[in-house]
Order: structure tokens, then C-alpha cells, then sequence
């Protein structure tokens, strides 16, 4: 069931300033990023990043403001240079590439997203689509069809010949996401690419983008600030803070278990019982003795309580598929919905 | 006595004073004081310890006068050499310009003004700019300044063409690169507060004043600096994330430049272009004073021989040519603005 690995980081540190290699010595000695920044003038912008993004999912990196999102993401392709470390790219060290294969891995492999739309303004919705094969040489009537295809698929048919000024800031943001789509590539780089819609088009650019994902199964890298953007998207979630990890995991298993009082205080906001699914809090083994029900593992909370009308003394068996793969009892399922930090020790 | 002998005797300097040779010519307040009688110029009051004041004291020192004297000679002894570069270098500016000057002028009226108002179409693509040119070109022409307009036209017409040609590029290069731009703006700077006339002198000193290029030069030097400087100025204000974005997909620094960059950049092009054709209209009518021909020969007419009338219809006519070519190139950005308007 393991996905091979796309996308590996590996004992990255980005390090701005004038002397980086001297600053990167102090840092692997143990120095702060506020310490690095009052007595050098260097701004720490990674610290030993380690990451593995796996073939087909989407690998979330969340973060507050200034925590080095942008930073990490644009090391994938090389828009930034590390100050050191590796990144793999299918098992190759993008580090050493020259300048003309790495714009071939811009052009082919990997596509971008960005927060601020970015597209062409004097160009026609349907060349900004076309935008990566018209890079790599093709004319206008080549790309059309492909172009036209994702406009399409992004809901924009009737588009192509409107600029962008002309569509509103949500639409604008279809074309991005139909252009990284033309370019047919593996790989998709989302920096922070919904956060500046507004919550109801943001939503529905996430149900546009996991239906999508379910058909393409691409390698998404996906960055944001908000945890239920995240929670909704991530197969993998990475949370950074101050350039550095300080979970990653699993998003269920992060909500569960969060390893530090940071996000603790990230995961306290959520509504629980809509995130959490059955199959992260149930009692693994198939049930012995009275059931009331069947649910599925993948249920959130929020339908087994209202398949229980409420009631607290109910027991039901977890099904994934048509196998039994566990029970769960309503207290199980009251508890799993306080956070840790707010619980009582029994 | 002169002022500053004593600071002269108590610096020891006094035989080295002497030594240099006191028999420079007198200096202007020397006549003066003299012409004047009032004797010793330097009683009550302290003069400013200038080359002047302190060759007085001390012929050793040079007098402003050898100052410019010595930068003019200066200058004539590298005229040849400097000529023998320049002149084959700037002959094709000759050429264009007599060439322009003589298509136009040859050309009968009937097919020039429609070839200009098509022009005006095409960059402007407005009725109302066309019907103004038409009405411009039929005013100066029915009061029989067409031929003068033209020469002015055809000579702004090569200037502002030679000036986008090498200005652009400039500009990117300047853009590109910030040391080049750490030096380029100091020179842009000079270029542009320098007063006009002072192009003129050493162009004079260079070429003959019947050769077109000696004006051509000056129109041009005047005249590209706000193009090259809204070149640079544009790519600079390049919204930074499209740039991002062009690298993201792999762009090469060619399809950037003129796939993003500069149609990005059109609109503080374009409003370079219509300053640098602005200010050669201005700086032509000045280089009339070294033979170049047109509109600014009679305004000068009027000046010389006090002939009012003529003086002021060929400013007015200045005026018209300076409203068509303002209109007929902002009417071009309005139209890249509209296309392009970014959000
Ligand atoms: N070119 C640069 N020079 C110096 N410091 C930089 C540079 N780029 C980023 N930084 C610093 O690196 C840190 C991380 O920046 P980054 O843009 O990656 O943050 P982010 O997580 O994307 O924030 P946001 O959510 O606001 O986009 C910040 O402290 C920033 O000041
Ligand atoms: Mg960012």
C-alpha cells in the first residue's frame, strides 16, 4: 500500500544573507533564529528540513506567516537555492542539474500555482492556460485543444478568448490552476493558492481540486495557513514553525497526538467531530458481542452522533468495505472530541 | 599690495611665488579696478581666497582664465583624433537625416498629409487624432509653413527613431544590471539638466556647422534621456510574482524579456517615446542656431531681425506640431493601457 516516494528533502537549510556557509556552521551548532538574526543581520529561513512526499498524494505544509512556506516550496524547483542539502526529484539530486535541464524539469515535470494568480495580464486566458507548452515551442493551434480541454475542466468553457482583468479573482485562480494542469506534468506546487478567495469560492476551488486529484492522482505539494484547508486536503501534513518541522505525520493522527503545545493551540479551534474519521478513533478488531449498527471507517464523527441520535450508550462496528475492522462506543467518540490539553487524567 | 601676500611670505612660499612667471595678462577686476582708479582693490574688504585673488599674490598660480583656456585647448588637442573616430561612426546620421529631410520636403503635399494621417491611424487608431493631424498639417500649409514643418518633422521623425533604437536597449541593460544603472543615472542626469545651448559648443568644435549631424547629435543626446530611463523603470516595475511565475515555467531569459518583460513594460515605454519626441521638438528648434532647417529658422528670424509676425505664427506652428505628436502618441498608450490594464 506504500506509494513510492516523488519528491525527497533532505537536510535542507536555506540561510539569507551575505555569508551564509559561516551563519549555516552556527545554526548546525545549535544557533536560534533570533539569535542568528540580532548578532549577524542572517534571517534563518529553513533549519534541517526532512521531508518525503509520496507519488500521487497531496503533502501539505502549514505554517503561520513568515515560518518559511514559501521559503521550502520553492526549493522543489529550484526558484531558490539551498545553502544546503538535497532535494530528489524521482530519486535524482536536483542540486547538481544545469540550467537546461532544470528548465526542462519547470517545463515537464513540475507545474505552479501561485497566491497571487500571476498570470499574463496581456495575454488571453486561453494562451495563460497554454502558457507552459507555448514555452516549450508550441504555437497557439497546437496547445489549443489541451488548453481548451482544462479550461473546461475548470470551468471556464466560453473563456479563452476573455483576459484576465475581465474575470473575477476566483475565476482568475481556475485559470492558474488550468494552466499547471496543461502542462501535463507530475508534479503540482500550490503556494498558498486559495488563500486569497473568499471562504465560499475557496471551498469550492477545494472540492474542484481533490475531484481533480482523485482522476489525475498527481503529486501535490499544497501550502497554507489555514488548518481546515489543510485537514481537508492533506494525505501528509508538515507543520513548520520558525523555518523549522515540528510534526509531521498523518492529519488525523496530528489532531490526536499533537506533539507540541504550537499545535496544540492550532488544533484547539477545529471543529473535531466534522475532521476526525472513525477509522483514526475506533477500537481496532472486529467487535464481539451487540452492535446497533454498521459505520464506515472513513464516516466523521459528526454523522455516527447524528446516526445515534444522540444517545451516548450505543456501539457500532467500523466497516472498510465489507470487512469488520473495528468497534466503536459513543464515549470513545465523546472523549476523542476534547482536546488533549483540555482533558482531566482519569 | 594683494590680500593674501602675507599668507604667501609665512608659508615660506614667497620664491616659489616668484618663480612662476609674473607676467600674466591682468584679470578682470584688475582692468576694472584700474579703468575705475580706485587704486588697491583689496583695501576694507577680504576677496575669496580665488584663483584670481591668489594669483595676485602669487604669480605662481594659474588665473581662472588659464582654466578654461587650458580645457579649450585641451579639447583642440584631441579634436582630430576624436574626429577621426566620430565622424565615420555618426555619417549614417547624415545620411538619414538628408535623406528624410529631402523625401519629405520632395514629396508632393497630397501624398504626404494622407501618408501622415494614415500613420496617425495606425499608431493612434482614433478618428477624432486623424481628423486633428488633418486639420494641424492643413493650417500650417494654408499659411504656407508646410515645407518648414515638414524639415522639423522629418528631422524629430529620425532623432526620436534613433533614440528608441538605442535607448530600449540601453534601458535593459540597465535593468538588468544595477551596477550599470548605478552609473548610467549620474550621466542621464547630466544629459538632462545640462542647458541645451551646452551641447551645441563642443558639437561645434567637432564637425562643421553645415553638416546635419552636428544637430542631429545634439537633438539625440537631449532627447534619449526619458526613454532610456522609463525603459529601465518599467522592466524594473514588472510585477515581480508574473516574473516568478514565467521561471516556474521555464522560461529562457529571451522568452522573458520579450514574452513578459517587455510588453509589461509598454505602456512606461511608450510614455518614454512620447517625452523623448517632445523633447527633441524642443531641442530642434534650439539647434536651429547651427543651420538645422524648419520652423525654428524662422522663430529665430523673428528674433534677428525683429520680425514679430513671422516669430510668432512659426511658435504657434511649433505649438500645433508639439499638440499633434503629444496626442498622436498618447493616443497609442491609451490604447496599450486599455488592452493590457492589468487588474
Ligand atoms: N529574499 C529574502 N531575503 C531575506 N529574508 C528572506 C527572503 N525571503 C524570505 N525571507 C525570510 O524567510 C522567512 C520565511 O519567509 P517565507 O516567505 O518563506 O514565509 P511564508 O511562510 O511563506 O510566509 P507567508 O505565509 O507570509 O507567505 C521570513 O522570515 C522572511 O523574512
Ligand atoms: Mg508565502
Amino acid at each position: 500500500m506504500t506509494k513510492p516516494v516523488k519528491i525527497s528533502i533532505r537536510n535542507l537549510y536555506k540561510i539569507f544573507g551575505d555569508d551564509p556557509q559561516h551563519a549555516l556552521k552556527q545554526v548546525q551548532a545549535g544557533k536560534s533564529k533570533a539569535d542568528l538574526l540580532n548578532e549577524s543581520d542572517h534571517v534563518l529561513g529553513l533549519r534541517d528540513i526532512n521531508v518525503d512526499m509520496k507519488d500521487g498524494e497531496i503533502t501539505v505544509i502549514m505554517g503561520l506567516s513568515g515560518s518559511g512556506k514559501s521559503t521550502l516550496i520553492r526549493h522543489l524547483n529550484r526558484l531558490i537555492d539551498p545553502t544546503s542539502g538535497e532535494v530528489l526529484v524521482n530519486g535524482e539530486d536536483i542540486m547538481s542539474w544545469d540550467e537546461s535541464r532544470l528548465r526542462g524539469l519547470r517545463r515537464q515535470t513540475m507545474s505552479m500555482v501561485f497566491q497571487k494568480f500571476a498570470l499574463l495580464p496581456h495575454r488571453t486566458v486561453l494562451e495563460n492556460a497554454g502558457m507552459a507548452l507555448a514555452t516549450q515551442g508550441l504555437k497557439q493551434q497546437e496547445f489549443e485543444t489541451e488548453a481548451t480541454k482544462w479550461l473546461e475542466r475548470v470551468g471556464l468553457a466560453g473563456y479563452g478568448s476573455q483576459y484576465p482583468h475581465q474575470l473575477s479573482g476566483g475565476q482568475q485562480q481556475r485559470v492558474g490552476l488550468a494552466r499547471a494542469l496543461t502542462s501535463n506534468s507530475d508534479i503540482m506546487l500550490m503556494d498558498e493558492a486559495f488563500s486569497a478567495l473568499d471562504p465560499l469560492i475557496r471551498t469550492d476551488m477545494q472540492d474542484l481540486l481533490l475531484e481533480l486529484q482523485a482522476e489525475l492522482k498527481k503529486t501535490i505539494v499544497f501550502i497554507t495557513h489555514d488548518l481546515d484547508e489543510a485537514l481537508k486536503l492533506a494525505d501528509h501534513l508538515v507543520i513548520l514553525k520558525a523555518g523549522a518541522i515540528v510534526q509531521q505525520g498523518e492529519p488525523q493522527h496530528i489532531l490526536l497526538n499533537p506533539a507540541d503545545p504550537y499545535i496544540e493551540q492550532f488544533v484547539a479551534d477545529i471543529n473535531r467531530a466534522r475532521v476526525l474519521r472513525v477509522r483514526s478513533v475506533m477500537t481496532k478488531g472486529a467487535p464481539e458481542g451487540k452492535v446497533c449498527g454498521d459505520i464506515a471507517a472513513s464516516d466523521n464523527l459528526e454523522s455516527v452522533i447524528s446516526r445515534a441520535r444522540g444517545a451516548l450508550d450505543r456501539r457500532f462496528r467500523v466497516m472498510e468495505g465489507d470487512t469488520p475492522v473495528g468497534s466503536l462506543t459513543m464515549a470513545d467518540l465523546m472523549l476523542a472530541l476534547v482536546p488533549r490539553e483540555a482533558r482531566i487524567p482519569a | 599690495m594683494a590680500t593674501y601676500d602675507g599668507l604667501f611670505d609665512t608659508l615660506g612660499l614667497r620664491s616659489w611665488c616668484d618663480s612662476g612667471d609674473g607676467g600674466g595678462p591682468m584679470s578682470m577686476a584688475d582692468l576694472l579696478a584700474q579703468t575705475g582708479g580706485s587704486g588697491d582693490g583689496g583695501s576694507g574688504r577680504l576677496p575669496f581666497p580665488s584663483l584670481d585673488s591668489l594669483n595676485d599674490a602669487c604669480a605662481a598660480f594659474p588665473q581662472s582664465r588659464d582654466l578654461t583656456v587650458g580645457l579649450e585647448e585641451g579639447f583642440l588637442s584631441i579634436r582630430d583624433p576624436l574626429r577621426a573616430i566620430v565622424d565615420p561612426l555618426t555619417q549614417p546620421l547624415s545620411w538619414m537625416l538628408n535623406g528624410t529631410l529631402n523625401i519629405m520636403t520632395t514629396t508632393p503635399w497630397f501624398i504626404m498629409i494622407p501618408l501622415l494621417m494614415l500613420i496617425s491611424w495606425c499608431v493612434g487608431r482614433s478618428w477624432k487624432i486623424v481628423g486633428l493631424v488633418a486639420f494641424g498639417l492643413g493650417l500650417l500649409a494654408f499659411v504656407d509653413y508646410y515645407d518648414y514643418a515638414m524639415q522639423t518633422l522629418a528631422i524629430i521623425f529620425v532623432c526620436a527613431f534613433i533614440c528608441v533604437l538605442f535607448g530600449v536597449p540601453i534601458g535593459i541593460a540597465m535593468s538588468r544590471s544595477d551596477r550599470l544603472q548605478r552609473v548610467a543615472i549620474p550621466v542621464l542626469d547630466m544629459l538632462q539638466t545640462l542647458p541645451p545651448f551646452v551641447y551645441l559648443i563642443p558639437l561645434i568644435f567637432l564637425f562643421s556647422v553645415t553638416e546635419p549631424k552636428l544637430y542631429g547629435i545634439a537633438v539625440i543626446l537631449y532627447a534619449i534621456v526619458p526613454v532610456v530611463r522609463l525603459t529601465d523603470l518599467g522592466i524594473r516595475l514588472v510585477d515581480k510574482d508574473v516574473i516568478e511565475a514565467a521561471d516556474a515555467f521555464g522560461m529562457t531569459k529571451r522568452q522573458k524579456l520579450f514574452g513578459v518583460q517587455i510588453p509589461l513594460a509598454l505602456p512606461n515605454i511608450m510614455a518614454g517615446v512620447n517625452q523623448t519626441i517632445m523633447m527633441s521638438l524642443a531641442m530642434v528648434v534650439i539647434a536651429s542656431m547651427v543651420s538645422a532647417p524648419g520652423l525654428g529658422i524662422l522663430v529665430l528670424r523673428g528674433i534677428r531681425n525683429l520680425e514679430l509676425g513671422v516669430g510668432l505664427i512659426a511658435g504657434l506652428g511649433i505649438v500645433i506640431l508639439a499638440v499633434l505628436l503629444d496626442r498622436v502618441t498618447k493616443a497609442s498608450l491609451a490604447r496599450i493601457d486599455s488592452s493590457q490594464s492589468s487588474r
